[in-house]
């Protein structure tokens, strides 16, 4: 028995039908060449993959992203200076660069929210935020329903936001769930204690213990959702990242000599903090998460999960016109400003009777 | 080392080495365009590995796999697949006398190391065998359009799982050619014809063992002229990709591949090999020497069953949908040439189908008031035709009874004349009576009196 033959969850059509019977080869056939067919084509094409980082300012999250890719995504903006007077509105900006590593290029597209948390009244601070994610499906979804349609669809919906979390040390506070509870649905959502060098490790386990417990409570389903596990070794794989979510991470990018050795870290008059030493954080497991293990992941569960639920969403909302069989709404979304909390209500009613449903 | 490893070895050192200066400068100039930054990384980022992600989740998935073989009855297409697939796929001979030509499809479950292969396998039954062949390629290319439709309505639907979407386009169209050594048959160009545009095609020399070699050339060389000078487009190999251009490029100069099966062993020197056993020899089916059989299966399986897939996904099918929807009357630019959304179109249509509906439901209405007013009228011409015949025949009655009564009245009249006369007559009888009696009593008293 091939230990690599998994057998077919519930949760999937892969059961064969009576139809089906599996049959026996008797010599080499080569179909496991379309392996390599495959590689071959997705070198070609290259990958796409879409970032967005939320947090007060001051976290870190510039400085995190030049950290996680390894360049100069951003100046990130040094402390006391600042751009000015803080941004009265959240406004989102993206930046796109093309990666290359071994032949292979990743075009990767970051998108920072500057002023997220920021005001006195924050209010409503993640309509803008949920406004630019659903605009992503909305243009995907457009390009979708064309007579005449581009063989590649370009990609740039958000695959996955993460969530800086200050490292306060009690739990998480009303803002954070709020955001957290909303994101959720949409979008792949990582939540991450920025600045994890302010506290001691016990503190962290306590942190991370007390946050896992708030994110229970308000049934906020962060990235890897327990619902799309398919087997069993993804089971045991995705919940040991369970347990130590939110990572702890440190971010810098600054070299430093440790033992001879040059490595990224933090200096302090009391010691260096390594960046990818796993004692002192789990940045590294970030890393592996987003880019080395989980990014076809991340790209799967926003093409045939949430942006199945918007398609599904935009498709059903009515307008004059009576319903009947087979009737399709694909009218252009009503350019809305995206403060209001009509739609993502709206959308959130559906899915919670989406899931009564289910 | 096998030929498996032999291959990833190969494609390996390709990827490595992989220098596309040309596909680089393109790329370049494409992102100048997109006024995207080229980034160099000061270390080891980790995403080389990709691509093992994405082979990871096909692999959990699933690949899928559909072929239709065309051919007459018996030219050896299950044969064929047989071998190609390297398993003996559950079938029997099938009769020559159908009326018409129907599909029969399979599928099948193949599995090698860890890849898991959906296989359907459609073969036509009774293909070339009727009399008249007009309606031979029409199920096929029914059948092709269906396997379509059926994916364009899970596309279209609200709730789809297009992942979970058990696909059964046909992804490559084996034709299988009879060896006659001449030319194409006209039945086989017209249904290639007819199947160009919707599914690739790769045709093939069946039986090949019946041809010699040189025979063999020239009858390749005929029919590809025959296609080319049709405008028949078959499948050609994919060349743009620098890994695999050369082979395909030979490849596609020997089309079409002249392919034997046979599932029989026979034993040459000390080894079992795939052959049919003739007397004056034996023909090797994997011998390259012998006929194309190897050449086929390369070029099938190893070397591009994903480009097939993917040509029938982005232009077969693009083909179809588009054609569809746009025979259902969507278009993505309006008259005034403004981009036109797939909802207005849809609910102008609507708008039209409904009014179309109320007018012909007025229409009836209109009808029916018309036929119920027409029936009235002959009803009341009816009613009123009884009541004028009612009257007449009450007239008549009445004058039948006058002239009754007339009657009775004279006849009473006539009672009362003869009751009259009759008295009157009786009464002078009986006087004359009485005379004659008096006279008669005294002659009797006179002879009683006598008596006495």
């Amino acid at each position: 028995m091939d230990p690599l033959r998994r057998s077919p969850s519930p949760c999937s059509s892969r059961a064969s039908s009576p139809r089906t019977p599996p049959c026996e080869m008797l010599g080499f056939v080569g179909i496991e060449a379309v392996l390599d067919q495959l590689k071959i084509k997705a070198m070609k094409m290259g990958f796409e993959f879409n970032i967005m980082v939320v947090g007060q300012s001051g976290l870190g999250k510039s400085t995190m992203v030049n950290t996680l890719f390894k360049s100069k995504m951003w100046k990130s903006t040094p402390p006391g200076l600042g751009q000015g007077p803080m941004p009265q509105t959240l406004q989102l900006h993206s930046v796109t660069h093309v990666i290359e590593e071994k032949g292979l290029k990743l075009k990767l597209t970051v998108t920072d929210t500057p002023g997220f948390g920021d005001q006195i009244n924050n209010d409503k601070c993640w309509d803008p935020i949920l406004g630019y994610i659903n605009e992503q499906y909305e243009q995907y979804l457009q390009e979708e329903i064309l007579i005449t349609r581009q063989r590649y669809i370009p990609d740039t919906r958000v695959h996955c936001c993460i969530y800086f979390v200050p490292p306060t040390g009690h739990c998480l506070r009303p803002l954070d769930i709020e955001f957290l509870q909303r994101l959720c649905r949409t979008v792949n959502v990582v939540p991450v204690i920025a600045r994890a060098d302010s506290l001691t490790i016990e503190e962290r386990e306590n942190f991370r213990r007390r946050i896992q417990h708030n994110l229970k409570t308000h049934c906020i389903d962060v990235y890897p959702q327990k619902c799309f596990d398919e087997d069993i070794s993804d089971k045991i794989l995705n919940s040991k990242i369970r347990d130590r979510i939110p990572f702890a991470v440190v971010g810098a990018d600054r070299e430093h000599l440790v033992n001879g050795k040059c490595v990224l870290g933090r200096k302090t008059k009391w010691g260096i903090i390594e960046v990818e030493n796993m004692a002192h954080c789990e940045f590294a497991l970030l890393r592996d998460l987003l880019i080395r293990s989980h990014l076809q992941d991340l790209k799967d569960i926003t093409h045939n999960v949430h942006y199945e639920n918007y398609r599904v969403c935009r498709l059903n909302e009515s307008h004059m016109l009576p319903r009947g069989p087979g009737w399709v709404n694909l009218a252009p979304a009503p350019p809305s400003v995206p403060t209001t909390p009509g739609p993502s209500k709206a959308r959130q009613k559906v899915h919670n009777n989406f899931t009564e449903e289910w | 080392m096998t030929s498996e490893e032999a291959r990833h070895l190969l494609f390996q050192s390709h990827m490595a080495t992989k220098s596309c200066m040309s596909s680089q400068v393109s790329d370049d100039e494409k992102r100048k365009r997109e006024n995207i930054r080229s980034l160099t990384m000061c270390g080891h980022v980790g995403f080389e590995n990709l691509p093992d992600q994405l082979v990871n989740r096909s692999i959990q998935q699933g690949f899928c796999f559909n072929i239709l073989c065309v051919g007459e009855t018996g030219i050896g297409k299950s044969t064929l697949i047989d071998t190609l697939f390297n398993t003996n796929f559950e079938d029997h001979e099938s009769s020559h006398f159908y009326p018409h030509v129907r599909l029969k499809a399979q599928t099948y479950e193949l599995q090698e190391s860890n890849v898991r292969l959906k296989l359907t396998v459609v073969n036509t039954v009774g293909f070339g065998d009727q009399i008249n062949k007009k309606e031979s390629y029409q199920p096929i290319v029914d059948y092709i359009d269906a396997q379509f439709e059926a994916y364009l309505q899970e596309e279209l639907k609200i709730k789809r799982s297009l992942f979970n979407y058990h696909d059964s386009r046909i992804h490559v169209c084996l034709y299988f050619i009879s060896p006659t050594g001449h030319s194409l048959k006209t039945l086989d160009l017209l249904t290639m014809k007819s199947l160009d545009s919707k599914v690739n095609i790769i045709p093939v020399i069946a039986k090949a063992d019946a041809i010699s070699k040189t025979e063999l050339q020239k009858f390749k060389i005929k029919l590809m002229s025959e296609l080319v000078s049709n405008g028949v487009h078959i499948y050609q190999f994919p060349t743009d990709d620098e890994t695999v251009a050369k082979i395909n490029a030979s490849m596609n100069g020997q089309l079409p591949f002249a392919v034997v099966g046979s599932m029989d062993e026979v034993k040459i020197g000390n080894k079992m090999v795939k052959a049919r056993q003739y007397p004056w020899g034996i023909v090797q089916v994997e011998n390259e020497n012998h006929c194309d059989f190897v050449k086929l299966r390369e070029m099938l399986i190893c070397t591009n069953m994903e480009d097939l897939r993917e040509q029938t996904h982005s232009r077969h099918y693009e083909l179809y949908r588009r054609c569809k929807l746009e025979e259902m009357g969507f278009t993505d630019v309006g008259p005034e040439s403004k981009p036109l959304s797939l909802q207005e179109t849809y609910e102008a249509k609507r708008h039209e189908f409904y009014g179309e509906l109320h007018r012909k439901e007025e229409e009836m209405k209109q009808m029916f008031v018309q036929r119920v007013k027409e029936k009235e009228a002959i009803l009341k011409e009816a009613e009123r035709e009884l009541q004028a015949k009612f009257d007449h025949l009450t007239r008549v009655h009445q004058e039948e009874r006058m002239k009754l009564e007339e009657k009775r009245r004279l006849l009473e009249e006539e009672i009362i004349s003869f009751s009259k006369k009759k008295a009157t007559s009786e009464i002078y009888q009986n006087q004359t009576f009485m005379a004659m009696g008096s006279n008669l009593k005294k002659d009797k008293d006179r002879k009683n009196s006598n008596f006495m």
